[in-house]
């Protein structure tokens, strides 16, 4: 049976490998116990988000588990006579967004567990100038993608600095800072090579009302606030689930010795 | 006691208490593997349970279904909770199932006189899996959708009556309202046939009585134990011995269940998708669709055969095959002997062959197809039905041991 299992392992070990597809991510790194990062994150959301998004499936009041009373929740972020027991709803139509952007503003109580902290994080720090965009701006991580750079007064604006890949099949082979020298090498190499165009990096245009360290903190608050929104009970269900082990294995255990005890006579 | 002869006089509780826990002597061999039988019967309460009192507030409606399910997740007490024990259950269900089935396949479980016991199994097996496609459906988001759309658009590969057919299912052209409505009318009612199928599974094997890790009928071999001069000398009274016995078992099977529930409940993409978080859109076709993880062995094998004569017909067939071919396994085996640890090599290594067979098919129908990756689905789709259709000759060749007369410690 042994022998068994150590083949099945060992027969799987390459799939392992196969499972990551690489994403270059950055670390949202955020802390769902930090209730006034959950707070400031509720503000930016309100202020900056909700012109377009909603989170429909959440309550106002969801931010007293952070600690913000009834008269905060009303006064700060609440704009439009909602009630703090209130669902998070837009008044922005549906039709209207989908005219105006090409597509409807999703809902963003759960973007956080559809994509991943990470990913949010990441998105609204990769926004770049390009002027064939309707919204004068594109998105290294989500490229096309409809929305505007809503958060351009914190950050500034930012435009692409570009790498030029070469390309042999689906294979990268070498990678140069201009382009001619990359047309230079697929000339060379000849057929099955070619360019392509990538955003490596950014560089600033001018400079937001934050600092990049105070941007970088703004967009992690909202990180972290997403991430909180998409499942609020998320902490609250890894408590429950450190006592509940810990019964289970007093039970288990208390289990296993009444079995013994019962098959003293068998044996 | 004379309360309980005035019920035994009416109903046989006794009897009845007698025959299936007390004087039902089970081999007393059973090792850890024999666990998953009761771990079955276990997740099936706790899927009916949970998901009755998910019933309460679900509501089958296209428009308000995905946001019933965020109440129910947010704003009911301790729903998260319910709906993780349910979600999780699911995937638990099948784990502990295809755990019990290798069991079968292992010791022969599945060989005269019981036959007709892994018949009735395989049945649970089909009823378990309309229980969970169906129920894929309710939550509503992308890949509860598209899933759904890809699986009944299947059955218009059928010849000549395909459209019909998947438009019977549906109720309309597309996966809509309609289909939302009668897939949570079905599968509300499953679970209870389920329920059933497992009675009568419990009573086809305490006809012909447990087999053991050994593959011996104990039943054929000498009487009397200390609880009974008729009863087999090898066999202990399931209860209280294997009740106590399964209770460690439950134990251990908890803790695994709530280390999932409470710590990673969406089991990285596994048992919670993340197309899932968000609202099915009939306009949108997600990027990639895959059934969950427990039907995608199913799922590759169906991708693995190439379209003929203009028709994914072919692919639905080997993919209904796959699993039909099981309910003929008990006359596939022509081995002298039941259990693994009497058969030789040649059965060993065909059943490790298939358990990585089935392992791999998994895992390439969770993957978008690439052409490397149709090719290994088409080799390991060979391997699979190789697995029972060469078992009348390997199982013959095969060198095996002699099996001794009693059960072995």
């Amino acid at each position: 049976m042994k022998k068994l299992i150590v083949i099945i392992v060992l027969a799987l070990l390459p799939l392992a490998g196969f499972a990551n597809e690489s994403v270059e991510l950055e670390s949202a790194n955020i802390d769902l116990t930090d209730h006034a990062a959950i707070q400031r994150g509720a503000k930016y959301f309100t202020n900056y988000c909700m012109g377009c998004h909603s989170a429909k499936y959440v309550r106002y009041k969801l931010m007293e588990n952070v600690g913000l009373s009834e008269s905060m929740i009303k006064g700060n972020l609440i704009f439009d006579g909602s009630k703090v027991g209130g669902l998070m709803k837009i008044a922005m139509p549906e039709a209207y967004a989908a005219e105006s952007f090409g597509a409807p503003a999703p809902d963003l109580t759960l973007e956080a567990r559809r994509r991943g902290s990470d990913w949010v994080y990441t998105y609204l720090k990769s926004f770049y100038t390009d002027p064939s965009r309707p919204t004068g701006v594109n998105n290294k991580v989500f490229h096309n993608v409809g929305m505007p750079n809503i958060l351009w007064e914190l950050e500034g604006i930012k435009d692409p600095v570009y790498k030029y890949e070469v390309h042999e099949g689906a294979e990268k082979v070498a990678e140069f800072d201009s382009e001619a020298e990359a047309n230079a090498m697929v000339k060379e190499k000849g057929e099955g090579f070619r360019v392509e165009k990538v955003v490596h990096g950014f560089s600033k245009r001018t400079d937001g009302k934050l600092s990049d360290e105070d941007f970088d903190q703004a967009v992690r608050d909202l990180t972290t606030y997403l991430t909180y929104i998409s499942e609020p009970m998320q902490l609250e269900r890894q408590h429950m689930g450190v006592w509940v082990l810990l019964f289970l294995v007093i039970f288990t255990v208390l289990a296993y010795l009444m079995k013994k005890e019962w098959w003293k006579d068998v044996h | 006691m004379s309360l309980m002869s005035w019920i035994d006089e009416r109903f046989p509780a006794t009897k009845v208490w007698n025959e299936h826990l007390a004087q039902y002597y089970a081999p007393k061999n059973f090792d850890s593997w024999y666990f998953f039988g009761s771990l079955a019967m276990l997740v099936l309460v706790n899927q009916i349970l949970t998901g009755v009192w998910l019933a309460m507030a679900y509501k089958p409606d296209a428009n308000l279904a995905f946001a019933s399910v965020e109440y129910i997740m947010r704003d009911m007490d301790y729903g998260w909770l319910i709906r993780y024990m349910h979600s999780t259950g699911a995937s638990a269900f099948f784990i502990v199932v295809y755990l019990h089935m290798f069991r079968g396949l292992m010791y022969g479980s599945y060989r005269k006189p019981r036959e007709l016991l892994w018949i009735i199994g395989l049945v649970i097996y089909l009823a378990m899996m309309a229980t969970a496609f169906f129920g894929y459906l309710l939550p509503w988001g992308q890949m509860s959708y598209w899933g759904a759309q890809v699986i009944v658009n299947l059955f218009s590969a059928v010849p000549f009556v395909g459209d019909d057919l998947s438009l019977w299912i549906r109720g309309d052209y597309v996966i809509s309202d309609a289909t939302l409505n009668r897939f949570f009318a079905l599968h509300f009612l499953l679970p209870f046939i389920l329920a059933a199928l497992v009675f009568i599974h419990i009573v086809a094997l305490h006809k012909v009585g447990s087999n053991n890790p050994d593959g011996i009928e104990i039943k054929k071999g000498p009487k009397g134990n200390r609880w009974s001069d008729t009863a087999p000398a090898d066999g202990i009274p399931f209860h209280p011995y294997y009740s106590v016995k399964d209770i460690f078992g439950v134990g251990m099977f908890l803790i695994f269940f709530a280390a999932v529930i409470f710590f990673i409940p969406d089991m990285h993409g596994l048992f919670l998708e993340a197309p899932n978080f968000e609202p099915a859109n009939p306009l949108k076709t997600p990027e990639h669709i895959a059934p969950v993880w427990y039907f995608t062995p199913f799922y590759a094998m169906l991708r693995a055969v190439p379209p003929m004569f203009n028709s994914q017909f072919p692919g639905v067939i080997v993919m209904f095959a796959s699993i039909l071919i099981m309910f003929f396994l008990p006359w596939l085996d022509r081995s002298p002997v039941k259990s693994i640890r009497y058969k030789g090599m040649l059965f060993k290594v065909a059943l490790a062959v298939f358990a990585v067979t089935f392992i791999v098919l998994a895992y390439l129908g969770m993957q978008p197809s690439t052409p490397t990756k149709t090719m290994l689905a088409r080799i390991f789709t060979g391997v699979y039905f190789a697995f029972f259709l060469l078992m009348p000759i390997y199982s013959k060749m095969d060198k095996t041991k002699p099996v001794p007369e009693r059960v072995t410690e």
